[in-house]
């Protein structure tokens, strides 16, 4: 007993005091900022794995990129990756960032569905499908359920059955040998419910969004309610994606 | 000789591996292994040789530090005396030459699908059908769980047979998570495309896996590899282990509801990936590894720093240990829990941690070296019972291990190259495969070129392919609230299995 209480005070304060300002260490990718000098575009939009650079103008979409960093490396003056890890939305638009601007990605109020307020505001469970996710963004996501991120703290929290949650969130590109049992479990979460993709693979398929073997026919169906990106996605930028969507009020005109 | 001998990474002519029949083929391949405990098999699988099916069987010999290659060409409706009916070891790689090619095999006791590929030769077998094993009893039941799991983890079926609460029979149903990564090897052509593949494989082992890809390509392409590469992927490896076994203990200590050590632990992974990200931009290592060259070179301010994490670590860890190690409610859980003994573990040939945690020394780092692995003189950390017990133990002692090597390497930072890198085309005709010891165990990727130089074959195996029939046996005779802690013990990996 009293050891215990010796680790604890040992670990003393762990959680991250605001999760919306905290700041990443190192050297992270986030946001990048696309600078209006002239380069070989053809080149730069080559470069890319997942085709997520596009030109005329030039483009980075985020709901494709990796962010593997070899277009900012090859091209240090045009592209250039910020620690802004807030770049969740609800607009699959609003992901693609465009050369000469300095835009914040956010979640858009006025295009939140009414319900979501009102229901999920201060309480939201989810349930969480791994649809061929390759284990990072699920680590992640289980991260900010840990100590330091604590999104538990804001009421968020993911659920075991279906019948207890407000929605799903999905991650990996949606293999066709996933595509019933996500189905089955989308049908089973009652009304009102809302959907969440994270990461690359969720969003565009990513690397395998291609393949044969993958089936992304689901997201045709329904409204996407928030896009989550990242490979994997960062704790931060899954917190602050859940509270902007839930909490996030439209301008009073 | 009916085989050719080579080493980890070494390249070879594809016209260099023996083509014997198939009755040599069998006798060579079961008498290398049968009595051999040093000796298992690493990869064996089929591919489009024109009409017919070309198999290629590899065996490692730990003591030799050789790997023995031989092939077989075959035809798809041939049926094949099974190399299982003498050795279980072959039991999933026969069954998935039977689903991809739809090759009889004589002697093999369940021909069921592997992971449903897309590609598979028999479509009209599916995922929802799965042919489970069954027993006719009224006083059995059975449980289904999955494919989607209560928790944030990837989706596999398994199908319980109880009586009461124990588990007499677990069958684990994969394939869920397929997404052709194989045949995406072929089709995407740029070298950076692949490279996100290989860590896209399994994204808590992207330093393992990639660091398979690179090797391979490398040696493919006939690269040598300075000092500074190898140094920075055998770090990023031992830095991979560190915070995956950290996190297993926080899992570990989850389901047997000890909220402090899951806290602690959970928390302890968290400055291990930072850094990670600190030094490569991703907390988990993706974009790091790259093939030809050293994009994060480790600098010694990196060093210090790395340092002081280690230091801080360390403190915690030790500490936290030395409290669950001495709690009888956690050790009532762990010990003599999930048994697999060391004749089931080598007769399925289990590899890595989950050989180990068996009496079995199966350790590439030990027998085939690669990196700077040769240097550290690696000695496997070895434990006796094959329970739950053992497996925390070993992950355990495996982060105290990984410092050390840390704490090693980063006293002799090599200078980084930066000399501009220049990878050749890949060799004609050649035959190359990598070996490399991620925190799960051996992970083995074999590629072959055609006569331009193009990949026709990549073959990935994840240790997973192994080892899931070791949490199948484990779990036998236990109570079914046993199994959450037999399967996180295990830890293994959906995506690597299914590709």
């Amino acid at each position: 007993m009293l050891d215990n209480i010796k680790i604890l005070y040992h670990q003393g304060k762990q959680f991250i005091p605001n999760v919306t300002t905290a700041e990443v260490p190192g050297i992270f990718r986030g946001r990048p900022i696309i600078s209006l000098e002239k380069v070989n575009e053809a080149e730069l939009q080559e470069l890319c794995p997942v085709n997520a650079i596009s030109i005329n103008p030039v483009s980075i979409d985020l709901g494709k990129c990796t962010f593997c960093g070899e277009c900012a490396m090859r091209f240090p003056n045009k592209i250039r990756f910020t620690k802004d890890y807030k770049i969740s939305t609800n607009e699959r638009t609003s992901l693609i960032v465009k050369e000469g601007e300095d835009k914040l990605v956010e979640v858009n109020p006025e295009m939140v569905r009414k319900e979501i307020h009102k229901v999920f505001g201060r309480s939201l469970k989810l349930r969480q499908v791994s649809a061929a996710g390759d284990n990072s963004c699920e680590w992640e996501l289980n991260a900010a359920n840990n100590v330091q991120f604590d999104m538990g703290r804001f009421g968020i929290e993911f659920v075991a059955s279906p019948r207890h949650a407000d929605g799903i969130v999905i991650t990996g590109p949606i293999s066709e040998n996933m595509a019933e049992p996500l189905q089955i479990c989308y049908d089973a979460v009652p009304e009102p419910k809302i959907i969440v993709l994270v990461g690359t693979d969720a969003i565009s398929g990513g690397i395998t969004g291609n393949s044969p073997a993958v089936d992304r026919s689901f997201l045709n169906k329904y409204p996407i309610d928030l896009y989550i990106p990242g490979n994997p996605a960062h704790p931060l930028t899954i917190i602050n994606g859940f509270l902007d969507l839930t909490r996030k009020r439209k301008s009073k005109k | 000789m009916n085989y050719i001998a080579i080493g980890n990474n070494s390249t070879i002519a594809i016209s260099d591996i023996p083509e014997i029949v198939y009755d040599d083929f069998f006798k060579l391949n079961t008498e290398l292994v049968a009595n051999h405990p040093e000796r298992h098999c690493v990869n064996y699988f089929g591919y489009n040789y024109g009409e017919r099916i070309k198999l290629i069987c590899c065996i490692a010999d730990d003591n030799s530090h050789e790997i023995f290659v031989s092939s077989c060409l075959v035809s798809p409706t041939d049926t094949l005396k099974a190399f299982t009916s003498k050795l279980l070891c072959f039991e999933k790689f026969e069954r998935e030459i039977h689903e991809n090619f739809g090759i009889g095999f004589s002697g093999h006791p369940w021909l069921k699908p592997v992971r449903y590929s897309f590609n598979r030769n028999d479509k009209t077998k599916t995922i929802a059908n799965y042919p489970f094993f069954k027993i006719e009893s009224e006083e059995l039941h059975e449980v289904g769980v999955g494919p989607i799991h209560a928790g944030v983890i990837e989706p596999g079926h398994f199908r319980f047979i109880c009586n009461g609460e124990q588990i007499l029979h677990l069958e684990i149903q994969l394939g869920y998570q397929h997404r052709g990564i194989e045949q995406l090897f072929i089709e995407k052509k740029r070298l950076l495309e692949r490279t996100t593949l290989a860590e896209s494989i399994a994204g808590d082992t992207v330093i393992g896996h990639t660091t398979a890809f690179s090797n391979i390509w490398e040696s493919l392409c006939e690269f040598e590899r300075t000092r500074d590469i190898d140094f920075s992927r055998t770090l990023a490896l031992e830095l991979e282990r560190i915070a995956i076994h950290t996190g297993d203990l926080s899992a570990v200590c989850t389901d047997i509801a000890y909220q402090l050590g899951s806290s602690v632990f959970g928390r302890l992974r968290t400055p291990i990936i930072n850094f990670m990200q600190e030094w490569g931009g991703n907390r988990l290592s993706k974009g790091f590894v790259r093939p030809g060259r050293n994009q994060f070179p480790f600098t010694p301010e990196l060093g210090k720093r790395l340092a002081l994490v280690l230091d801080a670590f360390e403190r915690d860890f030790d500490e936290m240990n030395t409290e669950l190690f001495k709690l009888p409610s956690a050790l009532s859980r762990f010990e003599r829990t999930g048994v697999v003994p060391s004749a089931d573990i080598l007769s399925i040939g289990a590899v890595g941690m989950a050989a180990r945690m068996s009496k079995l020394n199966r350790d590439i780092r030990q027998s085939h070296p690669f990196g700077l692995y040769p240097e550290l003189q690696h000695q496997p950390i070895i434990k006796h019972h094959g329970d739950v017990y053992s497996r925390v133990q070993i992950r355990k002692e495996e982060v105290k291990q990984s410092i050390g090597y840390v704490r090693k390497l980063i006293k002799n930072i090599p200078e980084p190259n930066t000399k501009p890198f220049k990878l050749k085309t890949p060799n004609p005709n050649s035959f190359t495969l990598s070996l490399v010891e991620g925190w799960r165990g051996e992970i083995c990727h074999c590629a072959i070129t055609d006569s331009k130089g193009e990949l026709i074959l990549y073959k990935i195996k994840d240790p997973s392919f192994h080892n899931w029939l070791a949490l199948a046996l484990a779990v036998r005779n236990n109570e079914i609230s046993d199994f959450p802690i037999c399967n996180k013990s295990f830890n293994l990996s959906y995506c690597g299995h299914d590709l």
